[in-house]
Formats: C-alpha cells, sequence, structure tokens
C-alpha cells in the first residue's frame, strides 16, 4: 500500500476513534469495548473496499455490510458520518428517544445501515441470504459481514457458516472480532471457543488471520479474500477490546463503560485530546 | 398476607440482584438449586453466584437455546434450574426449546426474563419485549408472573424452586418503587386487592402497579371510586377474583407493560365475556407496536403508559356511550 493511502486510512480510524469516544461521552455510556475494536476495520473497509455512494444509501451496485455484533452500533454511525452520509451533529443524539441512532443498527432509520442487528447471531443468516441472492441475480456485489467472537457462542453463526461454504458464497466475506472477551470476560473463560481459524476451516472456509489495528494487513487480506474463487472465505482479526486507548483495553470490565465517574471521564477525554492532535498532524500531511 | 408499604415512593433493591441473593439462599440450603447463564452474569448479577456458588453455576455462553435444553436435562436428573437471559431470548430465540425439551417432555425450567417491555430502555428496540406473555401463555401448565417489587419477586423466586414446570417470571433488572412491607407473603394464581373501589375495576400487573396506584388516587380526586388489583400471577389467572369484583363496578381497565394481544389485557377478556354482568373495558397497553430506545420515562410517554394515561382512558371510558 502506497504510504499516501495507509495515511489517509490511519486518519479515518483516528476520526472515527474520536467520534466513537466523543458519542459514548456526550451519551455517559454505551458499547466502548467491541465498538474500539473494529475502529480500522470500518477504516479499510469504507475507506478503500467497499463500493458505495454516500449520496445514495440505497444504491443497486453498492456492497452491502452487516455487523451482526450490533452492539457496535456506535462504531458504525462515526464511520458513516465520517464518510458523508449524515451529519456528524446526528452522532450526538445516540439512543436519545426519537434518534435514528438507537444503540443497535436499524437499517429502518439510519442511513448506509443496511441491516437491522441486536440479536447475537441473526446477522450471519442474512449476509448468507443477501450473498446468496447477489449470486442468483448474477451481480458482482460484496457483503462483508462482521460477527463477534463471542457471537460465535451462538449455533445460528454455525448454520449460516455452513451454509455460506456449502454454498461457496466467496462474494460474503465473514470478519470475526477476535477481541477475545465477550461480555461476562474472556472468551475462554466463558465458554471456550478453542482455535477459530481452525473452526473456521473445518468449515471449509478459506481463512486468514491479521492483526485488527494494522490497516494494510487487513486490507491485503480482503484483497486476497476477493482472489479465492470456489470456496467461502473469512477473515479473523486479531483485536484489543477497547483497541487503541490503552486505558480502555485495561479496564476489567470494558464491554459496556459508563462514564459517570471522573476516571472514566478523564482517560476519555485524555483520548479525544491526543486523538484530536493526531488528526489536526495528519491532515497536514494528507 | 400483604400489607402496602406507607411510602409508595420509596425504591427497593435492585430486582436482579434481589434474584440474585434469593437464589443464594436458596443454594445455601439446596445443592440442588443451580443458575445458568448466557454472558449475561454482568448484567443480572449472576456472576456473583458464579463466585458465591460455583459448584451451583453453569456458564453457557450466547447461546440461549442451547441453555434451555441444558436446564432441561439437568431437571431429568433432580437439578432445580433457575436461568436468566434477556425476556427477548427466552421467548423469540429459545422458544422451542422451552417447550418442546421444558414443557412437552415435562421438564423443569425456571426462567428470569430480564428488562421486558420499555425496561429494556436503552437497549432498544431489538430488545424489546411485548410478545413474551402472549406467546408463554400458549404454554400448557406454564406459569408466568409479571412481579411488581423487590418484596415479591424475592418471593416468587423462592416458589417457583418447589414446583416442577416451566416458570415464567419476567421484571426489571434495576430497582422499582415498592408496593408490599418485606414481610408480605403470596399465592401464586392469586391476585391481590390494594385498594377497594366502587366504579372502576383496574387490575395491574408488574412494576405498573404502583402507576396503577397513583393513578386510582389521581381518579379518586376527581370524585371516582377505583379499585386496583395486583395480578402478578398472569397464568394461571385468578378467575374468581376477576368475577367477583367485577360486581357492580361500571368498567374494568387492563393495564400492562406488554402486548395486550395474548397479555393480561386478552387474558381479563376472556374471563369478562363469561361474567354474567356487562362492564365497559379498557385494555391499556401494547398494540402493533415495536418497541425503540429511549429512557424509560421517555419510552412510558411514547407507549402511553404512564398514571397520566390511565386516568385519561378511564374518564374516556366512563363517557362512552
Ligand atoms: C442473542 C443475544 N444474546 C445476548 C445478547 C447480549 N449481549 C450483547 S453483546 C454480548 C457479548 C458479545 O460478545 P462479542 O460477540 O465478543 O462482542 P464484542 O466483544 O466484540 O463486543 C452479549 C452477551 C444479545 N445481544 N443477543
Amino acid at each position: 500500500m502506497e504510504k499516501h493511502e495507509l495515511m489517509k486510512l490511519k486518519l479515518l480510524s483516528a476520526n472515527i476513534r474520536l467520534d466513537v469516544m466523543k458519542m459514548l461521552v456526550h451519551c455517559g455510556y454505551g458499547h466502548l469495548g467491541g465498538s474500539l475494536s473494529i475502529v480500522e476495520l470500518l477504516s479499510v473497509l469504507y475507506g478503500k473496499h467497499l463500493r458505495y455512494d454516500a449520496t445514495n444509501p440505497n444504491d443497486d451496485n453498492r456492497d452491502m455490510v452487516v455487523i451482526s455484533k450490533g452492539h457496535s452500533g456506535p462504531a458504525w454511525y462515526a464511520t458513516l458520518a465520517n464518510v458523508g452520509f449524515f451529519d456528524k451533529e446526528m452522532l450526538m443524539t445516540l439512543n436519545e428517544g426519537g434518534t435514528n441512532l438507537p444503540s443497535h443498527p436499524d437499517r429502518t432509520k439510519t442511513p448506509g445501515v443496511d441491516m437491522t442487528t441486536g440479536s447475537l447471531g441473526q446477522g450471519t443468516s442474512v449476509a448468507a441470504g443477501i450473498a446468496l441472492a447477489m449470486k442468483r441475480l448474477n451481480q458482482n456485489r460484496y457483503v462483508y459481514l462482521i460477527v463477534g467472537d463471542g457471537e460465535l457462542n451462538e449455533g445460528q453463526c454455525w448454520e449460516a457458516f455452513q451454509f455460506i461454504a456449502n454454498y461457496k458464497l466467496n462474494n460474503c466475506i465473514v470478519i470475526i472480532d477476535e477481541n477475545k472477551r465477550q461480555l461476562d470476560g474472556y472468551t475462554i473463560d466463558v465458554i471456550n471457543p478453542f482455535d477459530i481459524k481452525k473452526k473456521m476451516e473445518a468449515f471449509g472456509f478459506y481463512t486468514i488471520k491479521v492483526k485488527g489495528d494494522d490497516e494494510e494487513a487487513i486490507s491485503k487480506a480482503i484483497d486476497e479474500c476477493k482472489q479465492v474463487n470456489n470456496s467461502a472465505v473469512s477473515i479473523v482479526l486479531d483485536t484489543i477490546k477497547g483497541q487503541g486507548i490503552t486505558y480502555f483495553e485495561n479496564l476489567i470490565d470494558n464491554h459496556s463503560v459508563k462514564f459517570n465517574n471522573q476516571e472514566n471521564i478523564d482517560a476519555a477525554n485524555e483520548a479525544i485530546a491526543k486523538l484530536e492532535k493526531f488528526v489536526k498532524e495528519s491532515l497536514k500531511n494528507v | 398476607m400483604y400489607k402496602l408499604v406507607d411510602d409508595r415512593n420509596k425504591i427497593g433493591a435492585a430486582m436482579n440482584l434481589t434474584v440474585v441473593k434469593t437464589l443464594q439462599q436458596a443454594m445455601n440450603e439446596d445443592e440442588m438449586v443451580v443458575a445458568l447463564e448466557a454472558d449475561l452474569g454482568g448484567a443480572s448479577g449472576f456472576s456473583k453466584i458464579k463466585s458465591s456458588h460455583p459448584q451451583q453455576f453453569v456458564e453457557c455462553g450466547i447461546a440461549e437455546a442451547n441453555m434451555m435444553g441444558v436446564a432441561a436435562g439437568m431437571s431429568m436428573l433432580g437439578y432445580k434450574p433457575f436461568v436468566h437471559t434477556f425476556s427477548p431470548f427466552v421467548v423469540r430465540r429459545a422458544f422451542d426449546q422451552v417447550y418442546l425439551s421444558g414443557g412437552y417432555a415435562k421438564n423443569t425450567i425456571n426462567i428470569y426474563g430480564s428488562d421486558p417491555g420499555y425496561t429494556s430502555a436503552h437497549n432498544g428496540g431489538t430488545h424489546t419485549t411485548f410478545e413474551d406473555i402472549a406467546i408463554m401463555r400458549t404454554l400448557p401448565d406454564a406459569v408466568i408472573v409479571d412481579a411488581c417489587d423487590d418484596v415479591q419477586i424475592a418471593w416468587v423466586v423462592k416458589e417457583f424452586l418447589k414446583l416442577k414446570g416451566i416458570h415464567y417470571l419476567r421484571a426489571n433488572r434495576k430497582a422499582v418503587r415498592k408496593v408490599y412491607t418485606d414481610d408480605s407473603r403470596f399465592k401464586l394464581g392469586k391476585g391481590n386487592v390494594l385498594k377497594t373501589g366502587n366504579d372502576i375495576l383496574i387490575i395491574a400487573a408488574g412494576e405498573l402497579v404502583s402507576d396503577a396506584l397513583d393513578a386510582a388516587e389521581m381518579l379518586q380526586e376527581k370524585g371516582i371510586s377505583v379499585e386496583v388489583i395486583d395480578m402478578f400471577t398472569i397464568k394461571p389467572l385468578d378467575e374468581e377474583l376477576i368475577k367477583n369484583e367485577v360486581k357492580g363496578k361500571k368498567a374494568v381497565i387492563t393495564f400492562e407493560n406488554a402486548s395486550v394481544y395474548g397479555g393480561l389485557g386478552s387474558a381479563v377478556n376472556d374471563v369478562l365475556v363469561n361474567c354474567p354482568q356487562r362492564v365497559k373495558v379498557k385494555n391499556i397497553g401494547i398494540r402493533d407496536l415495536y418497541g425503540q430506545v429511549g429512557s424509560v420515562d421517555y419510552l412510558k410517554k411514547t407507549f402511553h403508559l404512564t398514571a397520566a394515561d390511565v386516568v385519561e382512558e378511564t374518564i374516556k371510558l366512563l363517557n362512552r356511550e
């Protein structure tokens, strides 16, 4: 990847992370950990790979995104605002009565949100259906399915994966956010996930594992998936829950964070200031 | 017997932690009591059971259907399972398992489905459950309770553990206003007359019982005399009580944080059609609406589930030809 392009993606990642933090602090609470772990992924998708028209969210030629771990809605909203689907002011309405940005994504409310999710597991089957329909209609489009590692506890995920592999839906790029934590703690302590990459391979997926905070590696993995034409494809992202902000990475319970204590507020404000500085400096170079 | 608290604005202990505490006490006395969770231990407080009674705790991961089946299986060997997940995942995600592995196979599953109706608040429409009562009512012999305060929920948990079968408890996780004094005792399947009155009968369940009592006071000020029943057991329903108390009333109001289609409203209507006395009825609850995100106050207003709504509907009903 050219240096300039990478810089642009890193700038977008910083902006997304910045807006996630601003939203959650303004709201007073929110699903922080799982939102931050997919920031770089969303940056690579919306900054490089995804085909979309922000002025025409329902464009028939667009690639589609299903974030099955719906509680990461804030990261999606921050991304969509940054690439022009709607104004950033709207981000401050998160979870307010009457908002178009509910905690869990709603395709009937938010421009750019392709599928409603929130009940873990369900997005996987819908993405499978979208991919199958695209193939049957001879449409050259992709659907990107983002799944949580905790979410993989749901049997429905494996029903969907079996389906995707059976139909060789290589236009459905399955991306697993392996941040190694779920709601009640580490995945290994809640219910042993074993080796996710090996499980995907056993299910018939061509699978790549990359660092989830590395835009270039993510981008390369997506390119590689697009070269595969005879099987289902998946990417296991090695991420950190709360990624990119050390304080929140280390916070024991960082699934849903409340900003009702000074420590959390200070840490968030410090992160916001740092990110703002980074954005300002990068803008000079991009 | 039950008694009402003097100060109805007093907030009780958190509902979820009351369930946890009651289960822990039961576990101290009976090693066959087990708690099952689906990665919501932080939300339900069941993580505390994991620490205090590790041998009586089963973490199932985010796999609610599996959890119901596991609970059913454990009950076959004598365990007394109490499972928790959010109410939508009980009835929408795992109902087939509750139905067949549980009910039809004559196994036991005690279920705490938390945050029903508007109490899903900031989790929004995807997590909002208005249909749970309707769905669970179709399960033969299931027991359904909508608990109104911490005293009642503690009593219900203890009572469920004595019984075999499918028992569904729906309630907020958060603390709610107190209705009953700490020494109050109840009877499953028996409604409680909380306030007597001559003109109107309000039948409510769950935390809206407090709002029903508010509404009764507001109506009283307008010269309308109101009786209030806490119908915390929605199934089996206390049909006798309804038949007796409707006598001489001008109107019946049902009031629930759930869909009236198949909910408390429908259940009460089923009894009223068989009463010799004709009476005006208004079912206050949800009709043809999905949930949405917002604060509890916002949602109660939006869904017309406040005491003021009850007052307004009552007056409208009385003026209706
Ligand atoms: C069917 C279902 N069960 C339970 C929940 C509650 N819940 C929301 S997020 C979560 C943990 C998710 O863990 P993971 O998929 O690893 O997400 P991440 O760590 O990336 O935030 C749980 C249990 C839910 N939303 N849906």
